[in-house]
């Protein structure tokens, strides 16, 4: 349970993912916020008005997900670092996964690294493919990783 | 005898806003920060700061202070005593400053006390070991002094100070085999969690430390589950070798002075402890005596600066500045400050401030 572990459950995932046919059409933005907290940027920072407007501060984000381009705006703009990118359509075996990162080293693209699941435990070799400072410009990263498709909803880390 | 209209003592994120808030509506300000920089624990914030625009959202604390240190300093009507600590409350008043070696007295017309708070610390055998320390010691040396305070470390705590810390110890390349926990669950912003959750960290609830071992200085620790009434549970207890013991176990409103100066106070845990009681200024029951940010209740960063900005308003209006737009701008503000306690995370702090009373509500 999220409030004990730190860890979401898969029925919380669930509830914030778009669906089978929005994931197929490729990268969208996936916001694994699932408490109630007095935060608004990621928002703010949205410039497709995929994230609606909140009516209380305290709401948890709400998602438009045919106005996602999959930008990643929003990755870096999020305090809690909750939210990644995910595009399905990548290839016939592969997914590509944005997260944010703000570890150092950073990894180089092409590198393989190990794909961590929300529990901090290696799932997969992942590919770094892209490797992008954040466009707030505030130290931090962003990552992006080829991983299995069957995966696209595990990996959120790497190691 | 130094006079300023308005001296606000401490410089986080509420002496900072209400300094700009009294001194924007002309009010003549002093603000006086024991510390060599301006900022409070805002300077060792590496992360990204929730809440809205308006709070800086998304900008990282230390940014914040650096921001709110120009704003500040290039304000011709705030002066800046940094490396002064306010030693005390005279009776007439008067509010003795330290700085090096000597003292100034300073005299004003309203005081805003925005003092911070102080870290709560935990009774265990050899708690006294070199090795353990305070959260807030952890985040100087890493975050102000760049020194890493070991290499392995066990938090206890998982409150949002617990959590950030550990993340921080995290980048800084610091092991941290265990975040400890005796509350049944997380008390910090679970996305936090998630942060050093998705690193390999293990977050032990209902977990507390039963001793820390070491000759000379911390080499282990035995931490066990406990019941829900926080006795050990026999057989549960586990090992750790680590050369820190890092204490992230809540804070205390740092109220010495408001006891001093004779404000009414009140217990109130929800609210970290003793805290003044105030009006909706945030005025104290000694008239021009204000109280904003950690002193008045535990909070976060957020509603401290919407406390400050009310009370430096405030301040300033009670001395004749300001006042053609102080009604309209103080509705603003609280309706900010009641928005950001409106959701389950301000429950606490709603609880605990309907247990307080206003000033003239009771007697002494």
């Amino acid at each position: 349970m999220l409030s004990r572990s730190g860890v979401p459950t898969k029925k919380q995932i669930e509830s914030v993912k778009p669906s089978k046919e929005r994931l197929a059409k490729g990268a969208v933005a996936i916001v694994e916020c699932f408490q109630e907290i007095p935060c608004d940027p990621c928002h703010t920072a949205c410039n497709s008005g995929c994230i609606l407007p909140f009516a209380d501060i305290n709401d948890l984000p709400q998602m438009d997900f045919d106005k996602c381009n999959g930008c990643g705006v929003c990755i870096s703009a999020c305090p809690g670092l909750a939210i990644f990118v995910v595009d399905e359509s990548y290839s016939e075996e592969e997914a590509l996964v944005m997260i944010p990162w703000e570890f150092t080293p950073v990894p180089e693209e092409g590198a393989v690294v190990r794909g961590l699941n929300r529990e901090g435990e290696a799932v997969a070799p992942a590919t770094v493919k892209k490797v992008r400072s954040s466009p707030q410009k505030n130290g931090a990263y962003i990552i992006s990783l080829v991983v299995p498709k069957e995966l696209a909803f595990e990996v959120r880390s790497i190691g | 005898m130094y006079r300023a209209e308005v001296l606000v003592i401490g410089s986080g994120p509420a002496g900072l806003m209400a300094a700009l808030q009294a001194a924007d509506r002309g009010a003549k300000v002093a603000l006086v920060e024991r510390d060599a920089h301006l900022g409070g624990q805002l300077l060792k914030q590496t992360h990204m700061f929730f809440g809205s625009k308006e709070h800086y959202a998304a900008e990282r604390g230390f940014k914040i202070a650096e921001n709110l240190d120009a704003a500040v300093k290039d304000h011709p009507g705030i002066e800046v005593f940094e490396d002064t600590t306010a030693l005390g409350y005279y009776e007439d008043g008067v509010v003795p400053l330290e700085r090096g070696k000597k003292i100034l007295p300073a005299a004003y017309d309203a005081l805003i006390m925005a003092t911070g708070a102080q870290e709560n610390t935990l009774l265990f055998p050899n708690c006294d070991l070199p090795g353990i320390y305070g959260a807030g010691a952890v985040q100087t040396l890493m975050n102000v002094h760049g020194v890493v305070p070991g290499n392995r470390v066990a938090m206890v705590g998982a409150g949002n100070i617990g959590v950030i810390v550990s993340y921080q110890l995290l980048q800084a390349g610091v092991a941290v085999p265990a975040i400890i926990e005796a509350m049944p669950d997380i008390g910090a912003y679970h996305v936090h969690a998630s942060k050093v959750r998705r690193m390999g960290v293990p977050i032990y609830t209902s977990h507390t430390v039963v001793s820390a071992f070491g000759s000379e200085q911390l080499e282990k620790i035995v931490f066990a589950e406990i019941d829900e009434k926080m006795n050990p549970l026999p057989g549960s207890e586990q090992e750790l070798d680590v050369d820190v013991l890092c204490l992230a176990v809540g804070l205390a409103p740092l109220t010495e002075i408001l006891f001093q100066a004779g404000c009414q106070m009140a217990y109130v845990p929800e609210l970290g402890g003793h805290v003044p009681l105030r009006s909706d200024t945030f005025e104290t029951s000694v008239p021009g005596i204000f109280v904003a940010g950690d002193a008045g209740a535990i909070e976060e960063a957020s509603a401290a600066m919407v406390e400050g900005k009310i009370a430096g308003m405030a301040a300033a209006a009670g001395l004749g500045y300001g006042k053609e737009q102080y009604e309209k701008d103080l509705a603003n503000a609280r309706e900010e400050l009641a928005k950001l306690r409106n959701g389950p995370a301000g429950a606490i702090t709603r609880r605990g401030l309907e247990k307080l009373p206003h000033p003239g509500e009771v007697s002494g």
